[in-house]
């Protein structure tokens, strides 16, 4: 390495007067401080855990005897091939009704919620709504509207609906603020009214990605019907899910019942990526 | 030739509709779904709610309890979120075509990924529960394997679109794999990845509350507990902790987003 | 004995459809090349074989008198720290600093753990700062690269390019993101270099213009072979034609004017 004459004063120096070569900015630091408090987080929530019953020596070999017995010698013994694609069809209906009420009702609040369209104190308070609404457990909204409607498939498509709503409103606002104002611009120029606008501006322009988010948000439906079929009694499969495994202890079938929702997720999650990857390459 | 791809566009819409009609009425109908039903349950639900979640003195004396197991699900989700991501960032520098070592490591990271995310966080509780009982550690466990999943897809996404061109730069100094991962692939994709693991956590507390009830810890169990007692008004009191903690947390997470993307 | 060597390369991704066919050629020490042809030449396969980043087809590559292509894991090492390159979209970290990205250079001097940890001697990093001042942009050592525009960009990393100590300098395309003030500002670092450091240069252009302007030679190829190797005087209108037919020629030079 070449000998070293003039030192350039831009150098700045370490505490310990050695060259520094941190930008120690905002960002820089804001991360390393974030980093370090999730780091030191996660040591104290040991602490704070409730270890009744916990024997890891004896867990650890039997869950993995468990798994085995679930995945590796999966049977139905308590109801029939049948009655099993019954139940997920009611598990992917249930899915299906939440995902279009709530899309119905997110395209609508959606046009609310975005900036270009609306109003600001109609979008300010449509989000603060939607940012409550979803912070709520969907397992509790279910469950607040089991009391009220009666157990049943009712409760569960509401409760699902309330974050489906919040969830698409979110992303369908976020589309339609994307679209380009000179489109909006030239409607309007042609005195075409709010709705003309939206029909024929908003709309074509960003059909195909309500479409994508719609289906995905059915991809998470399915497993959030899963959810409160376990949780909330909803039924479907997840409640013979929690049936086996909660009532009659039987690894077999739960194993089988994983494989099944398993299958169902990995083709929903295919057919999303397919979608997905289509509509980003359309434009 | 316009007006015939019009046309087909025209079809393929009417076509979604009615698609999307029949799908509506056939899921009603396989899970009994009653639609006047379910429309006149709204205002009941609305009404019953408003008078009857509300919070009493009685229920406030709950708080401390209410609070402490509250800290112990925001807790359960920031370790299972945190330490997710250590592994998820490991599978994903093996599963990202621009980081990978070899296919075979490639195939079996997305593959444990795949298998951690598209089985439902309730499933984990419920295997798990069986052989390691009623505790936090079986709900932290069932976050953690399932969002190992999750991170892992994002991470990997992250990876291939930060990290290209400077890995071949650093490939030609001569600097080594581990070099070239640490110092040019990690930084460059952080701050999004602490965005991913931000918003993981939210989630994560939120799902939490559901374990909890399955797996009999955490706010999820208190909650439960509560709510099978009919005792609504302290189930009124923990909701609203929950969204105020969800909701702090998000304006956190927001706030540190700004700044680090 | 030449600093570099290629006797007979040959490279193809699919059978059949070779991107280089046969090329021949070696460079002496303190040389200023310039490999120019059509995109789809191979010129930037080429190059890329020279320090293995793309794997060796056929022939072999010497540098420094050793078999490139019959190197393991650590002996390609050895010859990729004497190796500099220097690309089109500068291949930076954005989100780091300049100082840091110029740092990455030395990777190739250290172990594993050193440079997961980040030790740099101070001579590396006055070294660093030395090589920025040179090339002008000592004053933005502490900003985020993403901040800087690109011909100061490529300037970071011809400076990471330097810190290796290299004997030879690989540049793919280093001017065509830039405009026409920065090229210039790039050729003349370049030039520079090459000549007060005595480093070897291979640059690869589509500018026949530059080409002529800055190399001592200049090496055509065309459809992955050599058409034309020779001091850049003796490019004749009649060779450029031939390497980029007689339209596209054309064309070149109206790109270039723009």
């Amino acid at each position: 390495m070449q000998q070293i004459t003039q030192q350039p004063s831009v150098i700045r120096h370490t505490r310990a007067g050695k060259i520094n070569i941190r930008s120690g900015n905002r960002v820089s630091i804001v991360l390393r401080a974030t980093l370090w408090t999730l780091g030191a987080l996660t040591v104290l929530a040991f602490f704070f855990f409730d270890y009744t019953g916990f024997r890891p020596l004896q867990a650890i070999p039997e869950t993995l005897y468990n798994l085995k017995a679930m995945f590796l010698e999966p049977k139905l013994s308590h109801f029939g091939w049948g009655e099993a694609a019954m139940q997920v069809a009611i598990t992917l209906g249930l899915g299906a009704l939440a995902t279009v009420f709530g899309a119905v009702f997110a395209f609508f609040l959606a046009l609310g919620a975005a900036e270009n369209l609306s109003v600001p104190w109609l979008s300010k308070s449509i989000r603060v709504v939607v940012a409550f609404v979803r912070a709520v457990p969907t397992v509790l909204w279910v469950l607040i509207f089991a009391i009220a409607a009666g157990l049943g498939s009712e409760a569960a498509v509401l409760g699902m609906l309330f974050h489906s709503v919040a969830y698409l409103v979110k992303a369908f606002s976020e589309a339609f603020e994307e679209v380009d104002p000179k489109i909006l611009e030239a409607l309007r120029s042609t005195g075409a009214g709010w709705w003309q606008t939206v029909v024929h501006g908003v709309l074509p322009s960003t059909f195909t990605y309500l479409l994508s988010w719609t289906f995905l948000r059915f991809e998470i439906n399915f497993s959030v019907a899963v959810a409160m079929g376990a949780a909330a009694g909803a039924g479907g499969i997840g409640f013979e899910l929690f049936m086996a495994s909660g009532f009659y202890f039987d690894l077999r079938e739960v194993g089988m019942i994983t494989y099944m929702i398993l299958a169902v997720a990995i083709v929903l999650e295919v057919f999303s990526t397919r979608l997905k990857s289509r509509v980003y390459s359309a434009d | 030739m316009n007006e015939t791809v019009l046309k087909k566009r025209k079809f393929q819409m009417t076509m979604l509709f009615l698609g999307v009609i029949v799908l509506t009425y056939l899921s009603a109908w396989v899970t009994d779904y009653g639609f006047v039903s379910s429309l006149e349950a709204v205002p009941g639900a609305m009404l019953w709610m408003a008078s009857n979640l509300l919070v009493n003195g009685e229920a406030l004396g709950k708080l401390p309890d209410i609070m402490e197991k509250l800290l112990e699900t925001v807790f359960m989700s920031i370790a299972a979120t945190t330490i997710a991501a250590a592994l998820s960032l490991f599978l994903a520098i093996m599963g990202s075509k621009t980081t990978m070592v070899n296919r075979a490591f490639g195939a079996v990271s997305r593959f444990v990924a795949s298998l951690s995310r598209n089985i439902p966080v309730v499933a984990w509780s419920l295997i798990l529960l069986l052989s390691f009982g009623q505790n936090s550690v079986t709900g932290f466990l069932a976050l953690f394997v399932g969002t190992v999943g999750f991170l892992t897809r994002a991470f990997i996404e992250t990876i291939d679109e930060a990290a290209l061109g400077s890995v071949e730069a650093l490939r030609a100094t001569g600097a080594t794999y581990w070099q070239i991962v640490s110092k040019a692939v990690v930084p460059q994709g952080l701050p999004q990845m602490v965005s991913w693991v931000l918003f993981m956590i939210e989630t994560n507390i939120r799902s939490a509350t559901l374990v909890g009830i399955l797996t009999g810890t955490g706010i999820g169990y208190m909650f439960d507990m509560y709510y099978k007692t009919m005792n609504y008004e302290v189930v009124a009191l923990i909701t609203i902790t929950i969204v105020l903690a969800v909701i702090l947390i998000e304006l956190l997470s927001t706030r540190i987003r700004k700044v680090i993307l | 004995m030449p600093l570099l060597e290629v006797n007979g390369l040959s490279k193809s991704y699919q059978p059949g459809n070779p991107i280089l066919k046969d090329v021949s050629f070696s460079v002496e020490e303190g040389e200023f090349v310039a490999v120019i042809g059509p995109s789809g030449a191979g010129k930037s396969t080429m190059l890329r074989c020279l320090n293995r980043m793309v794997d060796i087809g056929e022939g072999q590559v010497f540098f420094d008198g050793k078999d490139v292509g019959a190197q393991n894991k650590r002996g390609l090492r050895d010859v990729r720290k004497n190796i500099g390159m220097v690309f089109q979209h500068y291949n930076l970290v954005p989100r780091l600093t300049v100082i840091e990205n110029v740092l990455h250079g030395r990777f190739g001097y250290k172990s594993t753990l050193q440079g997961v940890l980040g030790r740099f001697t101070e001579a590396e990093k006055r070294k660093a700062f030395e090589l920025l001042e040179k090339l002008g942009i000592a004053e933005h050592a502490y900003k985020r690269c993403d901040q800087l525009s690109g011909g100061q960009q490529q300037r970071v990393g011809i400076c990471r390019a330097l810190i290796q100590d290299p004997k030879i300098i690989l540049c793919d395309e280093p001017i065509a993101s830039l405009d026409p003030n920065s090229s210039k500002v790039i050729m003349d670092h370049l030039k520079t270099i090459s000549i007060e450091f005595g480093i070897t240069c291979i640059v690869n252009l589509h500018q026949v213009d530059v080409a002529k302007d800055y190399a001592n030679r200049i090496i055509g190829l065309k459809k992955g072979e050599v058409v034309f190797d020779g001091p850049s005087l003796l490019l004749t209108p009649q060779f450029t034609d031939e390497i980029y037919g007689m339209k596209t020629a054309v064309e070149t030079r109206e790109l270039i004017t723009v």
